[in-house]
């Protein structure tokens, strides 16, 4: 009896396997709230482009194209958005308002966007970025363990992910959550 | 009028596998002779039905049919013809048609060469691939049709993903679909098994050839897509751990699994319930890689356009075939068991190893691509798994499967002698010692653990030679009577010893990556880079057009020391229509080792970012595939698998193999 029980045991597995995948169907059903293993490891290497200069654009000067290594000796923000993402969009006036005049830069990485749409939205909602960076592929958003965008990294001097906040970021998250860290990791030697 | 003839062949695919699901399972209930034999001629109708509507659709690709709306967003009129070709499956619809086809090609070759099988369970098992292929009839009729036309047809396509437009990528998918699909006739088989409740000597060698034929492909598809990932990406990563990649590993590791297991059934007549299962588990795992794919639930770099219709579709099929083979598989395995006695150490006992650690792996794997939905799902903590997990998890496990690879073929069936088996392999453990050695001087200071990774390969190697070395009895009698051993000797047993050389070399080429050498530099024309003893001149960057595309390419003059040995072209691409650039690597192989380049963003001010790796063994990770999959085709083509072979065979377990 105990044998024939046994062989059932596949049969049940596949039911919770089934039961999971309706779950992870369901309408609504969001990915993207997931904390990183990758907290605690160096940034993966990456070299992206960057989208070609906005015409007409008078703001502060931005670094087009970035590598990982470009991030180095500060402590940084990295923010990855895409035009297509309407988070982003409620995220953006926080970003606006971390923007130059605060202790930490931040540097955009437009995740699966086209060049043309993620220099339309900034155009049109502002640029709070000091470098910007496309990656049309996706592959440097797995990289760092992206499950949808907006997510943003808090990266130290020697490039050490530090945080992951999954989600758009809200005034009370940055004063409450990034910036405290930024302050920290500000103080810690290179 | 040729699409709509292709839309109708495939519509009229689905009744006959209606009736081929019925009609020759009830036949074989009944014992009815002639409603057994319809299966033969509706699998081969069904074929000839898909052939045509699949080459219907590949001539409107061909002959760039924009009315057609899959074509109208795949393909565009200025594409080489071989990306036309390929286009066809680039995408959802197109790769169903792909996957059905190749279905319906299994089907017909079972009914076309399978004269030496029992005809009722002949019945059965194309009864089971028409049932399979009934639910994707259906899915493709319903959520995915490929033939839809247009009413305002534009004047261009869309064109491919210029990432798709890649030799190596063309014939990617369909060999990866092969050994997917492929698996479906093991499937049919255990199920057709399950249905008549008997699984025997015979039933082995019945499925072994169609599994050795659907892992070769699959070997060499997911190689093809390793390389392809290597020389496009432009990082030199050959392995990402991507969703979609473990979704072609899994159903590889319980495919490999299910080869040797099927050896124990067919020697010993044991193992018999492990083994349908694991036919039943290489068949869904497969389904469920094509369901993860095109679902949406995961997110990967080779998703397709996402739909959750289509995702709730496929899960019904899925649980319909999956979880009815699961339940007849509990209702019926219990009474298939029986069989000689077993003991630990023996050769079944070793392959009995083999597959708890190969079933271990799959499993593993499983839950890193499923995990961080998995605990969402159960409201758990919340972690996404990466490359660390696998790293982690399953290279260790890795580790003590090979080294019973090494010792398992000098187990002797029933009762094998492990200390007689080690005392044979000791030359090859003091060689394997004296390679470790000798790569810890060479690469002092280097990373310890690829050492190891080394001495693992060399242990494999070394031990899948001395087996062949015994069997051949060389260097210990006239090198001519070794020669006439070795020709006497089966086909299969050549073939395990080359799939194993093929593994160890797998196995060296990852170690050896450990070691690989990188630079990611700006250069001005002018500039010199100096890596792993070569010198790299970037002689200047120019501009080039073509129909489909612009490129900036590099021209870099390579010298060792004071000799020039190449100039490399790295090269990144813009495709206008698609809006999208890629870049296209330079590689120069020597075949011990590889210098990678790759042309990065300009800076700007006249440079430009030079990615430079130097990466050696790195071909032996595809090279072994290959053998892998070479010795597979030597095996499949043993005399004891060959059709009719069956009819003439010798009583099961005195059958080739000679006595160790």
């Amino acid at each position: 009896m105990v044998k024939r029980l046994l062989f059932i045991v596949p049969a049940l597995l596949f039911l919770a396997l089934v039961v999971y995948f309706f779950v992870a169907l369901r309408p609504g059903y969001d990915p993207q709230t997931l904390p990183s293993a990758m907290v605690g490891r160096p940034v993966p290497s990456f070299d992206l482009p960057g989208p070609p200069a906005p015409p007409n654009y008078a703001g502060p000067p931005v670094k087009l194209g970035f590598t990982n290594r470009d991030m180095l000796g500060r402590v940084v923000l990295v923010n990855f958005f895409a035009s297509w993402c309407v988070p982003c969009r409620i995220e953006h006036p926080v970003l606006m308002g971390l923007g130059p005049a605060a202790s930490v830069p931040v540097v955009g990485i437009a995740y699966k966007d086209k060049a043309a749409d993620a220099i339309g939205f900034l155009n049109e909602y502002g640029n709070p970025y000091v470098a910007i960076a496309l990656d049309q592929s996706g592959r440097t958003g797995i990289d760092f363990g992206v499950y949808g965008v907006p997510e943003t990294y808090v990266v130290d001097k020697r490039g050490i992910i530090r945080l992951r906040h999954v989600g758009p970021l809200t005034a009370e998250s940055v004063a409450r959550e990034i910036l405290p860290l930024v302050r920290i990791l500000n103080a810690q030697p290179r | 009028m040729i699409i709509e003839l292709g839309h109708f062949a495939l519509m009229l695919a689905l009744p006959l596998a209606l009736i081929q699901a019925v009609v020759p399972l009830v036949g074989a209930r009944r014992r009815h002779a002639g409603m057994m034999a319809l299966g033969d001629m509706t699998a081969l109708a069904q074929f000839a039905l898909i052939a045509l509507a699949f080459a219907a659709l590949m001539n409107a690709y061909i002959t760039s049919d924009f009315s057609v709306a899959n074509v109208a967003e795949n393909s565009s009129s200025a594409k080489p013809l071989l990306y036309k070709i390929s286009g066809v499956w680039s995408n959802h619809e197109g790769s169903m048609m792909l996957w059905v086809l190749i279905l319906t090609i299994f089907g017909a070759a079972v009914a076309w060469f399978g004269d030496n099988l029992p005809p009722a369970l002949k019945a059965r098992v194309l009864s089971v691939q028409a049932m399979i292929g009934t639910g994707f009839f259906l899915f493709i009729l319903f959520t995915s049709d490929p033939f839809l036309r247009l009413a305002n047809p534009p004047l261009d396509g869309n064109g491919l993903n210029p990432i798709l437009q890649d030799p190596g990528l063309a014939f990617h998918p369909p060999m990866l679909y092969l050994g997917y699909v492929g698996f479906s006739v093991a499937f049919s088989f255990a199920v057709a098994a399950l249905i008549e409740g008997k699984v025997d000597a015979a039933w082995a060698r019945w499925v072994r050839p169609w599994t050795l034929a659907a892992w070769c492909a699959l070997t060499v598809g997911i190689a093809m897509g390793s390389w392809w990932a290597y020389y496009t990406l432009g990082w030199g990563g050959w392995w990402f751990w991507d969703p979609v990649e473990n979704a072609s590993f899994m159903p590889w590791l319980v495919g490999t699994a299910l080869l040797h297991s099927a050896i124990v059934v067919e020697k010993r007549d044991a193992l018999k319930s492990w083994t349908v299962l694991l036919a039943i588990l290489a068949f869904s795992l497969s389904l469920v890689g094509t369901f993860l794919v095109r679902s949406g639930v995961l997110t990967s770099v080779h998703a397709f356009a996402l739909d959750p219709r289509r995702g709730v579709f496929i899960l019904i099929l899925l649980g319909i075939a999956v979880g009815g083979s699961l339940i007849l598989y509990a209702v019926r395995a219990p009474a298939l068991e029986g069989g000689g006695l077993f003991a630990p150490i023996s050769r079944e006992g070793a392959l009995v190893v083999n597959n708890l650690i190969l079933a271990t792996g799959a499993a593993t794997v499983f839950l890193g691509t499923l995990y961080p939905l998995f605990l969402d799902a159960v409201g758990g903590p919340k972690l996404s798994v990466g490359y660390p997990f696998f790293d982690r998890t399953f290279v260790p496990l890795m580790v003590p499967l090979l080294i019973a690879v090494a010792v398992g073929p000098f187990m002797a069936w029933k009762r094998g002698d492990l200390g007689g088996a080690l005392q044979r392999l000791w030359v090859a453990f003091g060689l394997t010692v004296l390679a470790g050695a000798v790569a810890l001087y060479v690469t002092q200071g280097g990373p310890i653990l690829a050492v190891g990774g080394l001495m693992l390969a060399a242990w494999v190697l070394l031990g899948a030679l001395t087996e062949w070395v015994g069997r051949t009895r060389l260097f210990r009698i006239p090198l001519r009577d070794a020669a006439r051993r070795a020709i006497h000797l089966p086909r299969a047993a050549h073939g395990m010893t080359l799939a194993h050389i093929g593994l160890a070399v797998t196995v060296a080429g990852i170690a050896a990556s450990a070691w690989q050498v990188e630079r990611i530099v700006v250069m001005k024309p002018g500039d010199d880079l100096a890596i792993a003893g070569y010198t790299l001149h970037l002689d200047r960057i120019a501009q080039a057009e073509t129909p489909s595309y612009h490129a900036e390419r590099a021209d870099i003059s390579v010298r060792a020391g004071d000799r020039a040995i190449a100039v490399l072209h790295p090269e990144k691409r813009t495709f206008p229509l698609e809006q999208m650039t890629r870049g296209e690597t330079a590689i120069r192989t020597t075949l011990l080792a590889d210098l990678y380049l790759a042309l990065g963003d300009d800076d700007g001010k006249g440079g430009a970012t030079i990615r430079a790796y130097w990466k050696p063994l790195v071909p032996f990770i595809w090279i072994g595939a290959v053998l892998m999959a070479l010795g597979g085709l030597l095996s499949l083509s043993d005399r004891r698998l060959r059709i009719g072979a069956a009819r003439r065979r010798v009583p099961a377990g005195a059958a080739a193999e000679p006595g160790e």
